[in-house]
C-alpha cells in the first residue's frame, strides 16, 4: 500500500525527520530516495540574488501536487511518497521543497522521485520572483524543462 | 465568475481577483472581452504564448469552453520545483 502526502507550507522542514517519518514502522521499504531544491545565490549572467518569493495558487497547488504523486504512483510501484513546497519568502541557501519516494528496491525510487521534480517544475502551479541587483525580476520557465515533461510520454 | 490572476499578470493588471460577469462561451472569449475593458488588460493578455490559463483549478487551453465554470486562472509558465 503506497502512502502519499502532499504538503505546501511557509516554514521550513527537516529533511531527516521527514525520511524518518515516511519509513516509521516499515521495514518493506528497500530504497528511500530524496530529492531537496535549494535557493543559490546566482543565475548565469543575471548577478547575485539575494531573496526569492515563492508565490503559488493555494487552491489548485495541492490539487495539482497529489494528481502528479498519484501519476508516479501508478507508474512505479512506490511504498511511500512525499512532497513538501515551500512558498513566501526565501533566501539563499534556504531549501525551497523536497521530494522523497521508497520502494522495494532503487529503480523505481531513482525514477519516480525524477519524473516527480520533473513535473513539479512545470505543472505545479508556483511562481519565482528573484531579487537581483537591477531589480526583482520572474524567473522564466526554461525550455528543457518543457522538454524533461514530453520525455515521460515517450 | 471568478477570475484570478498570479505573478506578472497579477502585477500588470494591478488584482489578484475579481467577479467578472461575462457570457464569454470559451477562455479565448473571455479574454478578447477582457482585452476589451482596458490597456492594462490588453497589455496583460498582449502574447497569449506567455500565459496559461486554469478553468475550476485544473490546467486548459484557451478553447476550453467556460459553461459552469466558477473560477478561471491566468498566469505565466509555472517555475516551481
Amino acid at each position: 500500500m503506497s502512502k502519499v502526502s502532499v504538503r505546501v507550507q511557509a516554514e521550513d522542514f527537516d529533511l531527516g525527520a521527514e525520511l524518518a517519518a515516511l519509513r516509521a514502522g516499515r521495514t518493506d521499504i528497500g530504497a528511500l530516495v530524496s530529492f531537496t531544491g535549494l535557493v543559490r545565490d546566482v543565475t548565469a549572467g543575471a548577478g547575485a540574488i539575494s531573496a526569492l518569493e515563492l508565490e503559488h495558487y493555494p487552491a489548485m497547488t495541492l490539487r495539482a501536487l497529489g494528481a502528479i504523486e498519484a501519476e508516479a504512483a501508478a507508474r512505479w510501484p512506490l511504498r511511500a511518497s512525499l512532497i513538501i513546497h515551500r512558498h513566501g519568502l526565501l533566501h539563499p541557501g534556504d531549501q525551497i521543497m523536497m521530494v522523497a519516494t521508497a520502494s522495494e528496491s532503487r529503480a523505481a525510487a531513482f525514477a519516480a522521485a525524477e519524473f516527480l521534480m520533473d513535473y513539479l517544475k512545470s505543472r505545479a502551479p508556483f511562481w519565482k520572483k528573484e531579487t537581483r541587483p537591477d531589480g526583482a525580476h520572474w524567473v522564466a520557465a526554461r525550455d528543457e524543462d518543457e522538454a524533461a515533461l514530453a520525455a515521460w510520454d515517450r | 465568475m471568478t477570475v484570478l490572476y498570479f505573478a506578472w499578470l497579477r502585477e500588470r493588471i494591478g488584482e489578484s481577483e475579481e467577479r467578472v460577469e461575462t457570457s464569454a462561451a470559451t477562455v479565448a472569449d473571455l479574454v478578447a472581452e477582457l482585452r476589451e475593458r482596458e490597456p492594462r488588460y490588453a497589455l496583460a493578455f498582449s502574447d497569449m504564448r506567455a500565459v496559461r490559463v486554469a478553468v475550476d483549478q485544473e490546467l486548459a487551453d484557451l478553447a476550453a469552453p467556460l459553461a459552469g465554470a466558477r473560477e478561471v486562472a491566468f498566469f505565466p509558465p509555472m517555475t516551481g520545483g
